[in-house]
This record gives structure tokens, sequence and C-alpha cells, in this order.
């Protein structure tokens, strides 16, 4: 086979051996790979370094004291609390809400599909976009939602702008566009479920609350798993949301890992800081990864067999 | 399901009203502001009831504002510009680059094929800026900071990624017999390639090419981090919009709208899709 492909091909083009071929085609995401890989290990280097901008001739190795400072630095405390929060409120409410409205629409009829594209709006908006379209809303003087707030007595509510409600007010934003995500995930879950167990449990006139903790939720988990993993691993570097937002504040409010690192680079220049930042981020990352690549090859294997 | 008692059936119907609502309203409420003047936007009690106006729009695309201390140029329509090219000229790049190495993932397993693979991948979900920032200094030594040649091969990062694995799927689904079958007529292997393989898998390609533009088009941090103002894209043009247009809420808004169509329309073109990409191929819609 090999030769008769050989012997058609013009004496003048050049050959790749077979055994090259695939070597030469998957080069550029090889190159790629390289390309993340080398500022990667650049920003470990980093984080070993006092390294500041605006003083590069004190720049030498200090190895793990930026990693030591953060055990006494409140605002790292502070980061990995706000960080932590962010991504535990938003993961669980977007889940439950998700889910909801997955088995609302389950049912396969013109309206429930109708209303499942419209939901996939938010989602394809650019989430720094989103954040403004919320940041015209809860203007003070004429945003609709300051207004509908005073309407129910909450005279100068002041959302985002407010260290009180500025979690809440990012949250909101982050359901809106992301809840949309889990919802058609689960929704593609429960409508390729088998129907046989179903059809069981309402023949012997199973109650619907056994049939969903026994029946429903257990054959969905990997679905919930891959959902949910997928989104924590988003939501715990959040930038662009809280960003476009607030900036991290007001104060030190809302400054998540991403956000703070950003800040620590182009404010205050500490560039070893930041790098250090990072780095604990991509170890929580890397761990959370892990076990996501897990469970999205399981269900990967799972679609490839059923098509 | 068929058995719902009508107490049931109007609580569904309310629930999927008040979710519709909430995840409606915002695009509606933008899109009304859009074609308001700032002293309707002002309004209190906001209404809907308002003599639309196209004053915003001609201000984003004449690139002129005339405001109260003089006439201010504003650059919304480069950021746009900006975007168009940004987000396809990526996603063309990793279409040539992409298409033939998920090919080959998908039919040698070859020595660390799977290595690269899943690097690509756990990088999908490390933190962008561990890779920014220190590509900000080597973007100054090798001269590619703010131009369009290095801002597309760091869009990479998001569009590669995508198109590998979800194509990847698609040649996986195919069955190698036909393309086996050809190569024994005689034909080269870059033929069967081009003939066999490509058309088959023709449709998820270009699912994932639009995929890869709606994700380049929305990303905001590599912009961000890398382009100055005549290099930005809509995300981070509008967001500098703000702060240099002070109170021109209705620009605001119309620049908001022109901003999100482009992926809207594409999303609604390419709904059959999303569920698949959104999953990077690990659910089917």
């Amino acid at each position: 086979m090999a030769s008769t492909a050989t012997l058609r091909k013009p004496a003048s083009g050049f050959r790749i051996s077979r055994k090259m071929l695939p070597y030469v085609l998957s080069l550029p995401a090889l190159l790629v790979c390289i390309g993340i890989l080398i500022p990667f290990f650049t920003a470990v280097i980093y984080s070993f370094q006092r390294y500041r901008l605006s003083q590069p001739w004190a720049r030498q190795f200090n190895w793990g004291e930026n990693y030591l400072n953060f055990v006494t630095d409140p605002a790292f405390w502070n980061t990995l609390k706000v960080s932590l929060l962010y991504a535990g409120i938003t993961v669980t409410l977007e889940l439950l809400l998700g889910l909801g409205i997955a088995l609302l629409l389950q049912r396969r009829s013109t309206i429930n599909n109708f209303i499942s594209i419209m939901l996939l709006l938010p989602l394809m908006i650019a989430p720094a976009l989103a954040a403004l379209m919320w940041k015209l809303m809860t203007n003070p003087s004429f945003g609709i939602l300051s207004y509908l707030a005073s309407l129910i007595g909450l005279h100068d509510f002041r959302w985002a702008s407010s260290p009180d409600t500025a979690l809440l007010t990012v949250v909101l934003v982050d359901i809106w566009v992301y809840t949309p995500f889990i919802m058609i995930l689960l929704l593609a879950g429960l409508r390729s479920l088998p129907t046989q167990p179903f059809e069981a449990a309402a023949l012997d006139g199973v109650p619907r609350s056994f049939v969903f903790f026994r029946i429903t939720l257990p054959m969905l988990t990997p679905y919930i798993l891959t959902a949910t993993l997928f989104r924590l691993l988003d939501s715990i570097q959040q930038f662009d949301i809280i960003y476009a937002m607030t900036q991290g504040g007001p104060g030190n409010t809302l400054t998540v890992f991403q956000v703070e690192a950003y800040l620590n680079f182009f404010q205050s220049t500490n560039v070893g800081r930041s790098a250090a930042l990072l780095i604990i981020l991509w170890a929580i990352t890397y761990a959370l990864s892990n076990v996501f690549i897990k469970n999205w090859l399981r269900l990967r294997e799972r679609a490839r067999g059923e098509a | 399901m068929e058995t719902m008692s009508p107490i049931e059936r109007v609580l569904r119907a309310l629930a999927l009203t008040l979710v519709v609502v909430f995840f409606m309203f915002p695009i509606f409420w933008i899109f009304l502001m859009s074609f308001q003047t700032n002293e309707t936007i002002l309004a209190i009690p906001p209404s809907i009831v308002f003599s639309p106006t196209l004053s915003n729009y001609a201000a984003l695309i004449t690139g002129k504002l005339q405001t109260a201390a003089g006439t201010l140029d504003i650059a919304f329509m480069r950021n746009l510009g900006n975007s168009i090219f940004l987000s396809t000229a990526s996603v063309a790049v990793a279409l040539v680059l992409g298409v033939p190495a998920a090919y080959a993932f998908a039919r040698h397993k070859f020595k660390g094929s799977e290595d690269i693979a899943f690097t690509l991948l756990s990088f999908r979900f490390a933190p962008p800026l561990l890779v920014l920032l220190p590509l900000t200094q080597y973007f100054q030594w090798l001269g590619l900071s703010n131009t369009y040649f290095g801002l597309i091969w760091v869009y990479q990062l998001i569009c590669l990624p995508l198109i590998l694995w979800i194509v990847r799927g698609y040649f996986e689904d195919i069955s190698a017999d036909v393309e086996y079958a050809y190569r024994i007529a005689g034909h080269s292997w870059f033929a069967t390639f081009r003939k066999i393989a490509l058309p088959l898998a023709g449709p998820g390609i270009a699912a994932a090419g639009l995929l890869a533009f709606i994700f380049a088009w929305n990303n905001f941090v590599f912009a961000l981090v890398l382009a100055s103002a005549d290099k930005q894209p809509v995300t981070v043009g509008a967001l500098a919009f703000i702060t240099s247009s002070g109170i021109q809420y209705g620009q605001i808004a119309s620049a908001i709208v022109l901003s999100v169509t482009p992926t809207l329309a594409l999303a609604l073109y390419a709904q059959r899709y999303l569920v698949e990409g959104l999953s990077l191929g690990a659910v089917k819609g």
C-alpha cells in the first residue's frame, strides 16, 4: 500500500516518509505547546525572585521568600478567601439553577427547544461586556435595577460600589452568564438517558421523588460532575467580570487571584509576588483539572460510543 | 410526565416565565437603551415608551461625539474592525494548523501525541495571566508587543485546543475503511485527506471554526495585557470607552449592542453544535 502511494508521486515532489507524517502534521501544535511552556517556566522562575519592575537593579533570587511572606500577609488570605467564596457560591447556585431549568425543559417540545436556545444567549456574550451591561443597569442615578430596588424599599442600594454588596453583584452577573452553560450540558445529559428505567418506574407507580433521587440523579452524575468541575476551574480564576465591573474594588473586596496578580504586576509592579500568586492558583487548578480530565474523558468515550 | 396536575402545569409555566425574564431582560433593556437619548435614560421613573433615536449609532459610526464641551473623537469602529480581523485571522490560522494535527491524532497513535494533546487541554484550564505576564516581556524582547501578529499567535491558546479536540472527535467518528479503500486505489495520502476525510468531517470543522470565532471575539484578558488602544478589540475598547466618554450612556449601550450582535447571530446559527463545542466534544447535543 505504501509502495503504490510512493510510486504515484511525481519524482520532483518532496517526500515525507510514512513514519514522519504524523509528526509533521502535529508540529504546529507542538510549537504552540512549547510557546506555552516557556512563559510558564519563566513565571516559575519569577516567583522565586525578588523582582520589581520599578527596581530592576535589585532583581535577585530570594527562593521561597515570596511564598513564605504569604503566610503572614493578610492581603493573600483575603485573596484566597474571596476566590474560594466566589467560586463556591457561583458554582453551587449555578448548579442548582441549571439543574432546575434543565428539568423544566427536559421534554422535547417546540416551546422548550425555543426557550433553551434563547437561554444560551447570555453565555455567548463576552463576560466583560456582560459586566458592562449590568453596570449600566445598576447605575445609581438611572439603573433600572437600582430603581426596582428602591421600589421594594431598598433606597440608595449601591450594588457593586458598596463593599457589602459588591460580591453579590458580581456573583449575580456570573450566574446570568454561566448558568446556561450548566443548563445546556445537563439538558443534553437528561435527554440522552435511556428511557426503560423511567418507564418501568412509572409502571410500578414509584413516587416521583424516588425516581429523581434514585434513578435520574445517579444516571446524570457524570454530566453533573463534568459541568461542575468545568465551571469550578473557570470560576476560581474569574477575571473578566470582576475586572470590568469593579477592578477588584471597592478597596480589596474583590481581589481574587487573577485580579490581584494583574494589579500586582501592572500597578505595584511587584512581578515576584504576582508570579507566586499565579503559581498557587495554577497548583489549585492543576489538581482540579486532573480530576476533571478523567471525568471528561469517560464522558467523551461514551459520546463517541453512541455515535 | 403525561400525568401533570393543573397546579403543577401552572407552577412550571410560572417558573419558566421567571427564568426567561431573568435571562432575557438585560439584553432587552440594553437594546432599548441604545435607542434612547441621555435625557430619556436619566428620566425617573424609567419608561419603555419613548421616541427612538439613531443618534447613538450615528455618533459611533461617524466617530464623532457631540458633547457640551465640544466634539470628541471615538475610535469604537476601529475596535470593531480589530475584533473582526483578530478573530477571523486567529480562527483561520488555528484551522490550518489544527485540522491536520487533529487528523494525525485521530488516525495515528504515535509517541508523544497524547502528551501534546493533553498539554494543550490542561493549559486551556490554567490561569491565562500565568502565561500572559511573562509573555509581555518576551514580546518586548521579540518586538511583538502590540502587533497583530503577536496577538494572533497568542489567540491560538484559545482557538487551537478547541479545534484540535472537537475536530479530532469528528475524524474518529469517520470509519478509516473508506480512506484505506481510496489509498489502495492508488491515491496519495494527501489526496485521501483532501478528497475523503476533509469533506466527511466538513460540518464539524465548520462548527468548530464558528465556536473558536465566538471564543476569540469574547476574549478580554489577552488583549487587555498585550494590546494598546489602536489594536484593542471591542471587549477591551468598550471598557476604555466608558471611562473616556463619561456620561454618554446611550452610546455605551449602542456600543455594547454592536459588540455582541455578531456572536449572538453566530451562536443562533451554530446552536446545534454548541453543546459539543462547549464541552470540548465530551457531550453531544
